[in-house]
């Protein structure tokens, strides 16, 4: 008997879904990110009006000014679908906690200066409250958004933000204690300090067109509280006292350069869709712009004293420059 | 004039690694198997960092490409940008 070894090579008959074809010109091998982004909203045949906005469908491109052709013109540099986006979260996880495990093993919080401890208490902790509101306006803009290419990416926004909540009060327990978090709470609820900016925050929970709401939070106030934060107040505590706080807001920073990619890239690309979304998206971005620089005056007094102008200039002037280059001109004081 | 040639496994990540090459070296050919796809250039094939994370949408080391490469053929050439394959000295 003569067995006979052969290859046999199987082609699949198709290399991808017939609506992702349509989009790529052909028969093409689609990315994971893209079979898992594309068209995957609903656009016809939804259920019934909402109750609660009967003017709209439930999904529904008229709840923004901004209008687009395609709303799926609005891919991720980043390409985050679940799988990816989990997978980058869970490796800047382990590189935070590794950081917090190095601090609290050595005890360089208990060893910490004590005026930089304070600065860190008193400027960091409030700033839960802000991240939380960030979750909610994530969500809001993934609720009303239109389009998965924009809305997935504003829910993982929003989930990042939860998370940074989450780091913020770990940092108030390492350097501090369960007093220090409702202090922070206390300051946040009464201090003068804070009220302008918690208005910003609360204001943005009621703003009704989401691709207002994401310029309000993604571009202009965490555009100006991060570099401020992250950057100017983080880089003054260094000097003064070592890299503890820089430690253990590893994650933050992280998150604003990876994020920041793909807000720029949003901005960029409804920009130039048209005239009338340049012009609205240059009007929004100078009033948001505007307030958020009010609000956060105050907080750099508090962390930088009086190198809180200069500090705010560098920071403002980072955005415009960022806003100039996503082709949205912006009229910045 | 002979082919350079490098074969990967067959993955979400080797997919950028190809496209970055096809990008990069007009006279490549691409050769899909069941699990493998095998790029041939002939003479030489520069493999570049910035292309493939053009095509990634994240910072890429180059060394990454080791975890999916199956062989390759060629003299060696690496540093932190680019991953050159030839057969000239």
């Amino acid at each position: 008997m003569h067995i006979d070894l052969r290859t046999v090579s199987i082609t699949p008959l198709r290399q991808t879904f017939d609506h992702i074809a349509a989009r790529i010109g052909g028969d093409k091998a689609a990315s994971r990110y893209i079979e898992a982004t594309m068209d995957v909203q609903a656009n016809a045949n939804l259920h019934y009006r909402p109750t609660w906005d009967p003017e709209h469908e439930i999904f529904d491109a008229t709840r923004t000014k901004i209008t687009m052709r395609d709303w799926y013109a609005f891919k991720d540099p980043r390409q985050y679908y679940y799988g990816t986006y989990t997978q980058s979260r869970a490796r800047m996880q382990e590189t935070a906690e590794a950081d917090f495990e190095f601090v609290e093993s050595r005890g360089l919080a208990d060893s910490y200066d004590e005026g930089a401890r304070r600065t860190a208490l008193d400027v960091y902790l409030p700033l839960r409250h802000v991240a939380w509101g960030a979750n909610m306006n994530g969500a809001a803009m993934c609720a009303y958004g239109y389009g998965t290419a924009i809305t997935q990416p504003c829910l993982y926004q929003g989930m990042d933000q939860l998370g940074i909540a989450q780091y913020l009060t770990r940092l108030g327990m390492a350097l501090g204690q369960q007093g220090d978090l409702e202090a922070a709470k206390h300051a946040w609820l009464e201090a003068p300090v804070w009220q302008e900016l918690r208005r910003y925050v609360e204001d943005s929970f009621v703003v009704k067109d989401w691709f207002e709401l994401f310029v309000a939070q993604n571009v202009a106030l965490d555009g100006l509280l991060y570099p401020l934060i992250y950057g100017e107040v983080e880089k003054v505590l260094t000097v003064k006292a070592g890299p503890v706080v820089a430690m253990l807001t590893r994650f933050q920073n992280e998150w604003f350069a990876d994020s920041g990619k793909w807000v720029d890239a949003c901005m960029r690309i409804a920009a130039a869709e048209n005239a009338e979304n340049k012009a609205q998206l240059a009007q929004w971005a100078a009033h948001w712009c505007s307030r958020a620089l009010t609000a956060l005056t105050p907080v750099a007094q508090l962390a930088l004293g009086d190198k809180a102008g200069a500090a705010l200039d560098r920071v403002a002037s980072q955005l415009d420059a960022r806003l100039a280059k996503a082709g949205v001109l912006t009229i910045n004081a | 004039m002979s082919n350079v040639f490098i074969a990967f496994q067959k993955n979400e990540e080797s997919r950028c690694i190809v496209d970055a090459i096809v990008a990069d070296n007009p006279t490549a050919t691409v050769n899909e198997q069941p699990a493998m796809v095998k790029v041939d250039v002939p003479d030489q094939m520069v493999i570049r960092r910035s292309s493939i994370e053009e095509q990634i949408g994240r910072p890429f080391d180059l060394q990454e490409l080791q975890i999916n490469l199956i062989t390759l053929s060629g003299h060696v050439d690496e540093t932190d940008d680019a991953f050159t394959l030839s057969w000239k000295q």
